[in-house]
This record gives C-alpha cells, structure tokens and sequence, in this order.
C-alpha cells in the first residue's frame, strides 16, 4: 500500500503509510520552523521551544506523557533543525493512540511554566557546554556564520550564548504560538494500522485545533558571496580540524540531484535520513587523496537537504604527524580535478547504485519512514522522497560536472581552521 | 484489510525455536538463521572469540589493531579490490573490537549475500598485514588517542575503567590501547594474534532477512565451513573481581574545555547472574525509564544541571559494570554527585512503589517488538541469546521472569551491588 496525503479544514496536512510486518507504528508532526525562522535575540528559540514541549499540558503534565509512552514500551523524542521541528512517537500498533492525543494536546496547549523556562535555561546551556567541548562543533560554528552574513542560518541551531542567557518565558512562548498551527504542520503516520480508521481519529483530535494565523517568516536572501573567506579558530587539544564549506542548492533546486552524485563520488553515500546509516566510503576520492596519502586520520563530506540554499561542507581531522596546509593542499587539487574532469560512467553508476541500496536500508522501519515523508513535505512535497531514486537515476555526467564546476569554486568557499594549542607539528 | 490483532508480546510474532533455525557445522560453527521475507535487505552479524582478554597490557590495543587490518589485504585480494567489490554494490561490511570477541557483519541487498559472506570469510582467514597500510593505520590510531585524550566523555569512561577494575584485570585498560602500547605492536606480534586466536571455536554467524535458511546455512558452509585453526585456545573467561571497599576519586585535568564529565559507578552483574534482569529493571528504575528515570527527573528536570543524566548496567561474560553518568558545568560536580548518590541510597533503602515497579516492567517488554522491527535488531538479539547461552525462546520465557520481580528483587539487586559509602568516581574537565 502507499502513503496519501490530504488536509483537513484547519489546514493540517495529513500523510498516511500503513506498513503491516511489525506491530508497531510511528507518529510524527513537524513543524515548518527551525533556527531559519529566528532572529538575532531570539536565536535558540525554536530548540527551546521543543525542550518546553516536553514540560507538559494540563491534560498531560510533564512527567504523566513521560510515563504514559515508556510505560507503553515506545519510545518518543524531537529534533530541531534549520528549517524544522519534529516530534515522533514510535510504538506498539495498538497504543499509538495515546500518540495522537498527546501531539494534539501539546500543539495548542502547553504550559511553559516560568520554572520549567529556567530549569531548562540551564539544561540548554549545559547541552551547549557539551557541544563546546567539541572541536568541531567550535569550528563548524564559525565557518557557518562566516559564510551567512545575511541569511538565518548565520547562528547554530542551539543558538548563541547570550540569547539562551537573556531570552525569557514570553519570548518562547510567541515564538510556540507564531508556529504551532495546524497550518504550519505536517502529520505523519506510518506502521500497523488501517488508513480509514487513522484519518478519523487524526481528524478527532486535531481537527478542532483552531486554524491560527499564518505564520510571517522574515527571511533575507544571502547575496552571492565574492571571494573565498577563511576563518581561524584556536582551541585546546592535539588535532587541527579542516572544515571547507560551499553554498549549496536548495533541495528543491535542479541541481540538487547531481550536487548527490557529486557528493557520493567525493566522500561516499551517505543517507539524509537522520535515522539512517552510510556505507564505508574507502573507494571515494578524498579517501584515496587524504586518507591512503596518509594526510588525514578521517573525513566526512555532508551535503544537507534544506528549503534555502545551505553548504556542502567536508570536514577533516588531520593526522597528528602532519600539517593543517598539507591536507589543504591535497584537499583543493582533488576539488580542481572534479571542476575540471567530468566524472566518470563507473563513478555515476557505482553512486547510483549505493544510492539504491541506502535508500532500501533507510525505509526499512516505521520510524525512518515516519522521518523520509515528514521531512520531504516540508522540503517540497512527500514525492521529493517517492520519486527520489528516479530524480537520482536521470543525473548524467555532464550534470555533474557542470555542478562541480558552479559550486566547488573558491570563490564560493569559506575556509575554517581549528589550530589546536597543544600540536606536535610546527 | 484488518488490523492485526497487537498485544505487545504476542508470543506467535516474536522469533523462538519454532521458527529460529540453528545449526552446528562439523568445525563448530554456530549458525543462526531467521527468514524475513518482507524486508527488502539481509543483515549478517558474527563473532570470534578474539578480543583484548587475549593480548597483555603492553601490547594493549593489539586485538583491536588486528581487526582493524583484516580489510587491508587478503591472500586474494588487496584493499582496493575488496573495498571496491563492497561499495559498488553498496553493501556494508565493518569489523569491531571488544573485550571478548570481535563482530564483523554487514547489510546488502539480497543478492549480495554471497558477497559479504565470501569478503568476510576472506578478510578473516587470510589477512596480509600490508605495511604500508600497517603504518598508514598506526597514524590513524595514534591520532584517534590524541583525540581521545582531549575528550572528557571518552576520559571520565576510560579511567573509571582503569580505576574499578585495575591493572591487572583484562577490563583495566583500553581496549583501543594506548600512545606506548600501540608503538610497540609490530607487523610479527598482529600476525601471531591472527595465527592464534582466529578460529571457528566459538563462533556465531547469524543472518536475518530476505533469504531462505537452506541458501544462508549452504553459504555459510561454503565460506567457513572448512575452516580449521588447531592453535586456537579455549574461550577465555574473565577473572572475578573484588567489590571496591573504600571511595576511589581520579580526575582528569583537560584545560580549557567548558564541561565535565562524571562516572560513578560500580562492578555490575554478568549476563549469567540469577538476578540480571533484576538489576536491568533496577537500573531502568535509576536512570533510563522516560527521560533517564530518576537521575533525569532530580538532575536534569528539577536542578536543571545537565543536558544528560542517565545509568546504565552492562552486563557480559565477565563482570559488567554499573554506572551513572551526566555532563555538568563544573561548578555543579560536587552537587551531582550528592544527588547521585542520594539516588542510589534511595533505591537501596526505600522500596519503590508498586506503580514505579509496573512502569518499568511494562517497558521492558513493550519496548521487544520495537526492538525487534528491523534485521539489525532481530540479528543483534538472536546473536545476544546464542553468546550467553539464553536459549532460542529466550524472548518466550522473558515476559514470565520480568512480571515475576518484586520489589523486594529491586531493592535486593540495589543492596548486592550498590553502596553510596563506597564507589568508584571519574571525572574529567577543564579544572
């Protein structure tokens, strides 16, 4: 059987998946708002705003839903990202229920309790404390903001310092009412149930949720970036970090697709799917140029599927003996090798095929198809998901080169270095 | 269509020895087979009994550093041609260490079956030990300990170990090894730890999804069914341990890092322990039920203190450990662990309530079939019953032995290896 999608009066987009090998099923909503939809002060504000909706509603206090759910077996979380919010409950087919009635209590009604607001302040902090302890998270950080001057998605998604410090109760809780609508939300169930059944009960509960204004989003365009940036971040450890980021299409972008293929060739397959894993990337170029050179201990290249052009960024830890600029060196001959050469037909048809097989792997559990329709319907539409193999399939050669060649320029590029205090290298 | 009728543990839907097939190849082999025939992959999950018990602490992390090379070059094949042979089908395939064994296994479309058995069965009965790739590895590894090194997660866990159980015991140092050890393996002493201790004693191969038993159990055959290593010597089994009988403190000094880590914790249960699942429902009662049970409702929703704040009781061959765990400012160490310990003075002195007990125990087994949704999590499972010896209806007889724990069995796990006034403490920050 496969997914279907409709709306009810309110506005709430509904997408339906019954899956009957396991007695489980998934409930997911998101949310069309994410650190995108923040402006400076405000930064954090759409992450806090889904630690708060955990804190409880008069139906369904705190720790009530908590025990609900566990006690159940399932298991329930959210996430927060540039462009999104999600919650999910994945369950025993014949609880879901319970699910349903706690996303629609809490898309209208949560507390935010003045306590709750600053036992999480904390809680926030130290979930940032924790971030900080990472080298890369230091240097992602700048490079990012290095390479939006203009556009929201300047900040990380956990928000800056001083704006988790000074924001208060009635600033989240604007922010919870602007984009918890039914409008400006996307319902998702996938696993052991019957369709007929489920749509009644979604429209049950949700239905009455009041409609609520649209949502106006604030969003200024980057402007073309004119030359390459470089930033400089100096940290505590032994390793140097080299992250190169580039300004990437938008998922929706025609380019997208190839950006894919050129990404698979270059690093390896990796799954958009936060639920899903990759394939070991031994055969990529960079882990011939960086690795098997002996330059780099380990790499990753990430390519993001987002509303608004984000970055194609490609990270790499350099090995202790050897130096930040030789891997910079090696790094940007291969990225000159894929503006000037078009790839090869064993290449495309090898990323097509590992692109075929992830995304097998990655639609296995209810859960990871919970994640792949909520996620392309506030891409696109869920057939962004449906029809992604076949978009992948059509990407030829020359498509790929022409991408290499407009987005892997310099002049496109921000280039971060994190200089650890306690190198062994001069 | 009608829905089928769902309680959480309907015996019918779970795999059991009806519908489990396992067999013993003439060299001792264990295979595990369970036929899904909806899914749309195959997942293979094995193990050899050749992990860090089996090397000495200045050779440590030369068990991890074998597996590490078993891609790296066969007698057949070198590291691109057999890289190049998985990926292009993109299927995956990857060995790990641990104390007892290593696992290697992997996932692929159906067809690829053969693939990942065969490149497997090449990796781990004829590995070269290339040396450039030996060296390229060792760099690779040494970079991986700078890193570790400056990483208060990683160091808080790795000196609670090295603390609690000494450095004479097998689980008293890394099993990734360390800056000297690691210098000093050599391409002779990885070969010799191959010779030695890779061999089908005591080896499992389990293999879940789209693929009928007979094929699997013939491909298996055909790929380590004349496999023989006379060298290989018996299981090894851990040595017992003491309890600890004083308060052990070790902190380590990473300046310039904004958090610290804590472990605090104790020798835990064996798989084998009468009272395991006790203490599972114990530890899921301390800190894992909702949001990290207790530890997650004083400090992290009512103190605010930590991001997270959980528990966790590992159980295996030998002695497993029992530790709580949060990341806090550094201002607030000391609090927490007042409050963990408060915590754990409370689930040894106060029995806990009947609804508590119920909530934990429901979890427990409505969490099974979510478990169990996917190869990996049905492979990984089968896998866990056949290495600690827990039957093939083990998932038959669970729903009995966690409804029969009392609150007395909560209370008595807690008593047995639990102490607020004697406990091992890690930690690791910038001060």
């Amino acid at each position: 059987m496969s997914a279907s999608k409709s709306r009810l009066d309110n506005g709430l987009t509904v997408i339906l998946h019954e899956v009957h090998t396991a007695p489980v099923a998934t409930f997911w909503v998101w949310y069309s708002v994410g650190s995108r939809h923040e402006h400076t002060g405000i930064t954090g504000s759409s992450h806090w705003v889904e630690h708060m909706q955990f804190k409880g509603t008069k139906q369904y206090p705190a720790d009530s839903a908590d025990s609900e759910i566990s006690r159940t077996g399932g298991v329930w979380n959210a996430m927060t990202w540039i462009d999104w919010t999600a919650y999910y409950e994945t369950m025993p087919a014949n609880k879901i229920d319970l699910a349903i009635k706690l996303e629609a209590d809490r898309m209208a009604n949560s507390l935010y309790e003045k306590e709750d607001v600053e036992s999480e302040r904390t809680v926030i902090i130290s979930e940032r404390q924790g971030s900080e302890n990472q080298p890369i998270f230091l240097l992602s950080e700048e490079t990012q903001a290095a390479a939006f001057r203009v556009h929201p998605y300047h900040h990380e998604v956990i928000g800056d310092k001083i704006d988790i410090e000074s924001m208060n109760r009635s600033d989240l809780y604007k922010h919870y009412r602007t984009f918890y609508t039914p409008g400006n939300a996307i319902v998702v169930a996938v696993g052991d149930f019957e369709t007929s059944q489920m749509s009644s009960k979604i429209e049950t509960h949700f239905g009455k949720i009041p409609k609520g204004d649209k949502p106006r989003v604030f969003i200024r365009n980057e402007p073309q970036q004119r030359g390459e940036r470089r930033v400089f971040v100096e940290g505590e450890g032994e390793t140097a970090y080299l992250q190169c980021v580039y300004h990437a299409p938008a998922a929706t972008d025609p380019d997208f697709f190839p950006m894919i293929v050129l990404d698979s060739i270059l690093s390896g397959a990796s799954s958009f799917n936060m639920f899903g894993s990759g394939i070991s990337n031994k055969t990529s170029r960079l882990y011939r140029a960086l690795i098997l050179k002996g330059l780099a201990a380990g790499f990753s290249g990430s390519l993001s599927a987002t509303v608004d052009p984000f970055l194609y960024s490609i990270t790499c830890a350099v090995r202790t003996d050897r130096s930040i600029e030789q891997v910079e060196t090696a790094l940007n001959e291969e990225i000159e090798h894929a503006i000037s050469h078009a790839p090869t037909e064993e290449e495309l048809s090898k990323a097509k095929k590992q692109a075929r097989a992830m995304f097998a792997y990655s639609s296995e559990s209810v859960t990871n198809l919970g994640f792949w329709y909520g996620f392309a319907e506030i891409l696109d539409d869920y057939t962004w998901f449906t029809k992604y193999i076949d978009k992948l399939e059509a990407v030829t050669s020359s498509d790929v080169h022409r991408v290499a060649q407009k987005i892997l320029v310099p002049r496109n590029r921000t280039t971060g270095h994190y200089i650890p205090n306690d190198s062994k290298i001069n | 269509m009608t829905v089928r009728s769902t309680e959480p543990l309907n015996m019918r839907t779970l795999p059991g020895s009806e519908d489990i097939i396992r067999q013993t190849l003439p060299n001792g082999i264990i295979v595990i087979v369970w036929e899904n025939p909806h899914s749309p992959s195959v997942v293979v999950d094995a193990f050899v009994h050749a992990g860090s018990i089996y090397e000495k602490r200045p050779k440590a992390g030369l068990a991890s550093y074998t597996a590490s090379m078993l891609m790296r070059g066969t007698k057949n094949a070198s590291f691109e041609e057999i890289h190049e042979k998985i990926e292009s089908v993109g299927t995956s395939l990857g060995f790990s260490s641990a104390v007892h064994t290593v696992g290697f296994g992997g996932k692929s479309l159906p067809e690829d079956l053969d693939l990942i058995l065969e490149t497997a069965a090449d990796a781990v009965r004829n590995p070269t030990f290339p040396n450039d790739h030996l060296e390229r590895m060792r760099a690779e590894i040494l970079t991986g300990l700078a890193m570790r090194s400056h990483n208060t997660r990683a160091m808080a866990s790795l000196t609670f170990y090295e603390t609690l159980f000494g450095p004479n015991h097998p689980y008293g140092f890394s099993n990734n090894g360390y800056h000297e050890s690691i210098g000093n393996i050599t391409r002779a002493d990885l070969r010799d730890f191959h010779k030695q201790h890779y061999g089908p004693t005591g080896m499992i191969v389990t293999i879940v999804g789209n693929v009928t038993a007979n094929k699997a159990m013939s491909l298996v055959e055909s790929h380590f069914g004349d496999w023989d290593n006379k060298k290989q010597p018996d299981i090894a089994t851990a040595p017992t341990v003491q309890s600890i009988d004083c308060i052990k403190k070790q902190h380590v000094s990473i300046p310039g890092k904004t958090q610290t880590d804590i472990v605090l914790g104790y020798v835990g249960p064996k798989r084998s322990d009468p009272d395991f699942q006790s203490v599972r429902i114990a530890n899921s009662i301390l800190g894992v039920f909702g949001m990290y049970g207790r530890l997650g409702k004083t400090i992290r929703k009512k103190h605010g203190l930590a991001y997270y704040s959980f528990s966790k009781a590992d159980a295996s061959f030998g002695p497993g450990t029992w530790r709580l765990i949060a990341g806090v400012d550094p201002s607030n160490v000391n609090t927490t662990i007042k409050i963990m310990l408060e915590e754990i003075n409370r689930l040894i002195l106060e029995p806990v309530s009947h609804e508590e007990l119920d909530d934990n125990k429901s979890n427990a087994l409505g969490s099974v079939p979510i478990q169990l949704e996917t190869n990996s999590g049905i492979a990984a499972t089968l896998s866990s019953m056949e290495l600690h010896g827990l039957g093939m209806n083990y998932l038959q007889h669970l729903p009995k032995q966690i409804k029969d724990i009392s609150r007395q069995d909560i209370r008595s796990a807690a008593d047995r290896l639990l102490d607020p006034d004697t406990y091992v403490v890690a930690s690791a920050g910038p001060q």
